[in-house]
């Protein structure tokens, strides 16, 4: 086996709607927060490779390794080959449902490795170093017999049992063991895992390009969820570099409101109402005690994430430092919140659907800070942390915010509200972004008022049916994007100034823009983007927030679910434009 | 026992509690809205949910008060404080044994141990309330402290 550190891409995801892994394609659990995303983790090799803590199984010498997801599961299995014989490493944490939960005792938490010799005879090393506080401390492990190795901490108590003997190594367990072929080790609660998995993913009603892809994805944002709130957490790790060997490490393992129309538009968009619907359930119980402001991120149960600190005893991703806890965009003011959080409602009730009266009287709220507020600076979209500008993106949704709130009124969902205040003001704000963004020099929509600079959020107002795609100025807008934004197709910066910063392209901007060109018509072009996208996703099509432009390489939190959310919404559009395209065909 | 005080100060102190639980929840303390949660367990309608969950937490206040004056009758003793220290019992209890175990009694409330499956459920509160809101503990033992004075101050033994 090579010793060289795995690559951010290297990795594959398990959870089971709670708590999420990260394994590396050579068999190394890297990363595991227990109880929750947010815990402190048990394994975190990933942000300090000496002593994060790992459980690693993989053959002793040199082997090629190759992996994927069992099919419509979220169930791993890695292949190690060598000349003396082939094993498979079969990863997940069970998963069943509610009613078969009842049946027998299922343990809060579990993860599952199994181990089978399919070919020859091959010699294993496992190595459990487990580690926690994010690598701070050292647990005992205790021999417990049959009961297998203990760990205790406070009240809970980790127990590692296993059909290999094991024996102390260091301050954690090891064992060498030869399998030969059709033996088998570790335990099986993998038929529940997989039905379960799969009947999941048979929920989707999804028909259309890129399928693979797209059930993925789905799969992925389930991996998110955080099943006892329907909170989805933006990635399930912290500090994955946006730069190898920067700064720029962020803690992702919190629920972000910027996602939420695109989440409510993807989970309906592929037939997951129950899932859409605890989410918007989560999304309006989170932000009952902040209303009529919201915050930018909150935890999974809709508090306030800690405060952001920097762990320094932690080495960091490949030297990446500092290592950060919490995250400080709690703090921030992003205005777009408020259309992210109405769209997502407006989703929800699209059809004849009523609203209660908590979430009218949350609309009317949103409607009214929306009117009050919405000539102010705030951090953006990006989360700016240098200083506030007036954001063409965050105008945008403000628009959206009021325009979706005066439409459930016009369809009598929502009563109460000032509809020539909301008019007007959406009115003034059109005004604002088509006279104040739009910068004639350029000939671009552009990131902020009277502004310069080129930001690829500003192909969200066709998304959001602020513009037609396929109007003179998106058309030319997009024209600016390519020139400035895009260093090959299929990668797209967010804007110049994270260009000039040398940070990768942003992977969700690759597919507003294969969104854009479906919604524009031009579905080849579309395809072509989308599919160059796809091309920069691992081996078992999982993507990063961004991508080194040089090297290919995924760059921040992995896997990312804004750029897996962007993937199936722009899959979503080209499906529906294919729809239309085929319609009119049929017509002439 | 002096059933007219006890008719009369359990009602008052019981319109008070509920009116401190449900102002916590306005002025934005905490999520948790205790008819909401009760109400929840006969339908899933919001609206409808808060009505009978309103009446259910009157009658559970009025009910749990004939335990204070109980207190009362046989201490033969009935002041402002003891009543407070009932009432910080009865929260602590509600705090660390009700709320956590509610989950496992509410037919549409999820508990931690649930997932991945998803529907649309009540989140479980936690342990103190704590997923409701940090300071929900504190507007738990408040109204409770304040019932319990209310009821010690005012109840006339007999």
């Amino acid at each position: 086996m090579t010793t060289k550190a795995p690559k951010i891409q290297d990795y594959a995801l398990i959870g089971d709607g709670r708590s999420a892994a990260l394994i590396s394609n050579r068999g190394s659990i890297d990363w595991l927060c227990w109880p929750r995303f947010d815990s402190p983790s048990i394994f975190g090799a990933i942000i300090d490779p000496k002593t994060g803590g790992r459980w690693s199984i993989c053959p002793l010498g040199e082997a090629q390794f190759s992996r994927r997801y069992l099919d419509n599961t979220n169930v791993l299995e890695t292949t190690f080959s060598q000349e003396s014989g082939k094993i498979a490493l079969t990863d997940f944490m069970p998963v069943t449902s509610e009613e078969k939960k009842q049946s027998f005792l299922w343990p809060e938490h579990e993860l599952v490795r199994q181990i089978k010799c399919t070919q020859g005879e091959i010699e294993l090393i496992v190595d459990f170093n487990p580690r926690l506080d994010y690598g701070r401390v050292t647990p005992k492990i205790k021999d417990a017999g049959k009961l297998g190795w203990r760990i205790d901490i406070g009240t809970d108590v980790f127990t590692l049992r296993s059909q290999i003997e094991l024996v102390r190594r260091g301050d954690g367990l090891a064992a060498n063991v030869t399998l030969k072929a059709g033996e088998k080790v570790g335990f099986s609660l993998s038929h529940f895992t997989i039905e379960w998995w799969r009947q999941w993913a048979s929920q989707s009603d999804y028909r259309g390009p890129y399928e693979r892809q797209v059930t993925r994805s789905a799969l992925l944002l389930k991996l998110l969820s955080y099943a006892p709130s329907g909170a989805i957490v933006a990635a399930p790790t912290t500090s994955l570099p946006e730069r190898i060997g920067g700064h720029l490490n962020w803690d992702y393992r919190f629920a972000w409101l910027r996602d939420a129309s695109f989440t409510v538009h993807a989970l309906f968009g592929l037939g997951y109402k129950d899932d859409a619907k605890a989410f918007v359930d989560w999304l309006l119980h989170a932000t009952r005690l902040t209303r009529p402001e919201l915050r930018v991120v909150y935890n999974v149960f809709g508090e306030r994430p800690p405060s952001e600190r920097e762990l320094s005893s932690s080495r960091g991703y490949a030297g990446s430092r500092p290592v950060r806890i919490g995250n400080a965009a709690s703090e921030q003011v992003q205005l777009d919140m408020y259309g992210e959080v109405v769209e997502a409602v407006s989703h929800f009730v699209r059809g004849s659907e009523k609203l209660d009266r908590d979430v009218q009287k949350m609309l009317r709220q949103c409607a009214e800070y929306v009117c009050e507020h919405w000539r102010e600076a705030d951090n953006g979209i990006w989360e700016a942390r240098d200083e506030r500008r007036h954001y063409t993106h965050s105008r945008l949704m403000c628009w959206v915010a009021l325009d979706r709130i005066l439409k459930m009124q016009a369809r009598g969902q929502l009563h109460g509200i000032s509809v020539g205040k909301c008019e007007s003001e959406r009115k003034r704000i059109r005004e604002e972004i088509e006279t104040h963004c739009w910068n004639s020099e350029l000939e671009a929509y552009t990131q902020a008022c009277g502004s310069n600079v080129i930001d690829a959020s500003a192909l969200l107002l066709a998304y959001h049916g602020f513009e037609d795609a396929s109007s003179q100025r998106m058309q030319k807008t997009h024209q600016r994007i390519r020139d400035r934004l895009v260093p090959r197709t299929g990668l797209v910066h967010r804007n110049e100034q994270s260009k000039d910063r040398h940070e990768g392209a942003f992977a969700v901007c690759s597919f507003w823009e294969a969104d854009f060109l479906a919604l524009s018509g031009n579905l080849s072009k579309a395809a072509e983007v989308f599919e160059a996208a796809l091309g920069y996703a691992n081996d078992v099509d999982l993507l990063a927030e961004e991508i080194d432009p040089e090297s290919s390489d995924a760059l921040g939190n992995f896997p990312q679910g804004f750029t897996h959310l962007g993937l199936i919404n722009a899959a979503l559009s080209l499906r529906e434009s294919e729809k239309r395209a085929d319609e009119l065909e049929r017509k002439l | 026992m002096n059933w007219t005080s006890w008719l009369l100060w359990g009602f008052v102190s019981t319109v008070v509690l509920t009116s401190i639980l449900a102002g916590s929840q306005g002025i934005g303390m905490t999520r948790m809205n205790i008819p909401y949660l009760l109400g929840t367990i006969f339908t899933p309608s919001r609206d409808k949910a808060k009505f009978i969950g309103f009446f259910l937490h009157f009658a559970n206040g009025w009910i749990f008060s004939l335990i204070y004056v109980a207190t009362f009758q046989v201490l033969q003793k009935s002041t402002w404080w003891l009543g407070a220290g009932i009432g910080l019992v009865h929260a602590t209890f509600v705090l660390t044994v009700a709320l956590p175990v509610l989950p496992a009694l509410h037919p549409r409330m999820a508990n931690e141990q649930y997932g991945p499956t998803v529907v649309r459920q009540l989140e479980p509160p936690g342990f103190l309330g704590l997923h409701y809101g940090i300071r929900t503990p504190i507007s738990v033992l408040a109204a409770h402290a304040i019932f319990g004075a209310i009821l010690g101050a005012f109840y006339t033994i007999k």
